[in-house]
């Protein structure tokens, strides 16, 4: 399972509205709890630099990535994942999201269809790299 | 000691450390003794084959160490590597499913689907791959044939030129019965004779900043075999602004070179060649000749090299330039880097949409080649100011005009027609031998189709040469209107 922050997932879905068509993408700084209870605590933007057609693809710069982990440190976060969105398709993780998927990073993928952020998901890979399991995201109301 | 850092989802393998100081003098010692030492890592860096994980990038310092010298990047004691794992997704495929293999095409590809690099798997995806040929000549040719014969689903041939007996001698898509037709409706027909499973998609239009971008997207790999710097350029800008890796060779009498350019996992052509040779610098195949073989060596390795990125199979020629001499027939092999100032796949790049690349390369060379070839098929075309039909030049003869007339061709071509009282002065040796021409004469230059004399025009007016003129259509032009007897070459 994953926590997210009600405002944190909001600033994810106006990201996935500012970039339609074309994918987003950004890194998930979080606190990784007892039990590997895991609750993102920010989301970063990342510059989309897939040099494929970006309606359909995105990846991170090494150098970006570098920079999150720095990020990370100084936040004294934890990187736990990254989002992207799938513009016009629905929040499940294609083949390619699975091929090029990290071990033990959460991958949350939020549906943008027709300009409209919708379902936000969070996948994780099997230990075996064979397939992405869907965990529960726990989106958090804001604290009274 | 080097030290390696550990990205967030690796660190619990490590007991948690960001970074754990290694010893070893290379990459790949220094990766070994890492899992030696915290052997939970070694699952997730490596696979059962012991090769690094495809998701896994490690870099020196700021570089990647896949262009440097990979698992033998040699490290020192205040080096850090980091492992850095390489983010990337995305929506399904519009169309994901293979296709199938019908049974005459598993009895028609046994060999492939016998081999473990290929398989029926390996099978369907060249089935479903598109590959584009820039160039249906002497490197197309076999290009085109090994990847119709391989099972390529769909291949374009960008060309528009008409098959010459000249190209007999190496263009093996064409053959004598084929002289006089355009290429691209003979290559379609020897291609769907070879393999009727292939889509052959014939584009018969000069590439140009205007098509190149709509036309590359449409296929998965590009495969140049283009004989001139303004389409090697616009070829290789057109593949980095979307994204398709492009298999390049380029060949010269005995001497070829093959790469792959793929400015997302390496080098590009501006990489190696951030600008073109001054026009004329370096000779073309027409100008300068080439072993009828030597584009059969090199247009098979660019096929085996598209078969590879296909397949995702072995160690294609990312960041690699294969230099091949035929005369010693030795292979070299030069490391080729990234630069971080590419103008267009660096990472502030300012070529970021198609140029004119005849200007980019020097827009006389491109021009007097036009010209000549316009020349050549009759087409109607008045000389300019500093250009002198053959029809004028025998005039000039004719009434003993007084004026020098200049060879600028290889000594090997004037065995082969002449034009008689000429000087003889080839184009290379030109800036040395300035001093055997006087200024004060009326000078008229001449080769074989009239592109490299055009370029002897240009620099003999540069070096204050006033009344120098170039002949149209060379010497080629000259046999055809004026000495039928003469041989054209």
């Amino acid at each position: 399972m994953i926590a997210v922050p009600r405002g944190v997932l909001a600033t994810i879905r106006m990201h996935g509205r500012e970039t339609y068509p074309e994918e987003c993408c950004g890194g998930l700084l979080g606190e990784i709890g007892d039990g590997a209870r895991v609750r993102i605590v920010r989301a970063e933007r990342i510059p989309n630099v897939s040099r494929e057609p970006r309606r359909r693809r995105f990846a991170v710069d090494p150098r970006d990535y570098l920079r999150l982990e720095r990020r990370a440190d100084e936040l004294r976060l934890a990187l736990v994942g990254f989002y992207h969105s799938h513009p016009d398709h629905p929040a499940a993780p294609s083949e390619y999201d699975r091929e090029h998927a990290f071990p033990f990073l959460h991958y949350l993928i939020l549906s943008v269809a027709g300009g409209r952020p919708g379902e936000a998901t969070s996948w994780v890979l099997s230990e075996d790299r064979g397939a992405f399991e869907r965990e529960e995201l726990l989106v958090e109301a804001p604290e009274e | 000691m080097p030290r390696v850092l550990l990205p967030t989802p690796l660190r619990p393998f490590a007991g948690g450390s960001t970074s754990v100081e290694v010893g070893g003098a290379t990459v790949a010692e220094a990766l070994g003794r890492l899992v030696a030492a915290h052997e939970g890592l070694r699952p997730h860096l490596y696979d059962d084959a012991g090769r690094l994980r495809a998701y896994v990038n490690v870099y020196k310092n700021e570089e990647d160490v896949r262009y440097l010298q990979k698992d033998a990047t040699a490290v020192a004691a205040n080096d850090t590597l980091s492992i850095v794992p390489s983010i990337a997704g995305g929506s399904p495929d519009p169309d994901p499913s293979p296709p199938a293999l019908s049974n005459d095409e598993i009895r028609r590809y046994a060999r492939h689907l016998i081999m473990p690099e290929v398989g029926v798997e390996g099978q369907k995806r060249l089935k479903s791959a598109r590959v584009l040929a820039v160039g249906a000549g002497g490197l197309g040719s076999p290009l085109a044939l090994y990847l119709a014969a391989a099972g390529v689903g769909t291949i374009g041939l960008v060309d528009f030129d008409v098959v010459d007996d000249s190209n007999l001698q190496r263009q093996i898509l064409y053959g004598t019965a084929d002289v006089g037709r355009p290429k691209l409706a003979a290559a379609s027909a020897r291609l769907r004779d070879l393999n009727p499973n292939v889509e052959v998609v014939a584009l018969e239009e000069r590439l140009t900043s205007e098509n190149a971008l709509s036309i590359v997207r449409g296929f998965d790999v590009v495969a140049d075999g283009t004989d001139n710097f303004p389409t090697r350029y616009l070829v290789n800008d057109a593949c980095v602004l979307t994204g398709k890796p492009n298999v390049y060779a380029s060949i010269f009498r005995f001497e070829g070179q093959a790469s792959v350019f793929w400015a997302e996992k390496g080098p590009c052509y501006r990489c190696l060649y951030a600008e073109p040779p001054p026009p004329g610098l370096v000779p073309s195949c027409a100008e300068g000749g080439v072993l009828g073989i030597l584009p059969g060596l090199l247009g098979t390795i660019q096929a085996t090299e598209t078969i590879k990125l296909l397949l995702g199979a072995g160690d294609p020629l990312i960041g690699r330039l294969l230099l091949v001499d035929a005369l010693s027939m030795r292979f070299r092999e030069l490391k080729l880097r990234k630069n971080p100032d590419c103008v267009v796949c660096g990472p502030s790049p300012t070529v970021t949409r198609l140029i004119d690349y005849e200007a980019f390369c020097g827009v006389a060379a491109g021009d007097a080649a036009e010209r000549a070839a316009a020349v050549v098929s009759s087409a109607p075309m008045a000389p300019r100011a500093n250009e002198v039909s053959v029809e004028e030049l025998k005039a000039m003869r004719d009434r003993g005009a007084s004026f020098v007339l200049v060879d600028v061709r290889e000594p090997r071509e004037w065995a082969i027609s002449d034009l008689k009282d000429s000087v003889k002065i080839p184009l290379g040796s030109l800036p040395q031998n300035l001093g055997k021409l006087s200024k004060d004469d009326e000078i008229v230059v001449y080769c074989r189709t009239g592109v490299r004399s055009g370029n002897a025009v240009q620099f003999l007016q540069q070096n204050g040469f006033a009344k120098v003129r170039n002949l149209v259509g060379g010497i080629n032009l000259w046999a055809e209107r004026i000495e039928p007897g003469m041989p054209r070459y």
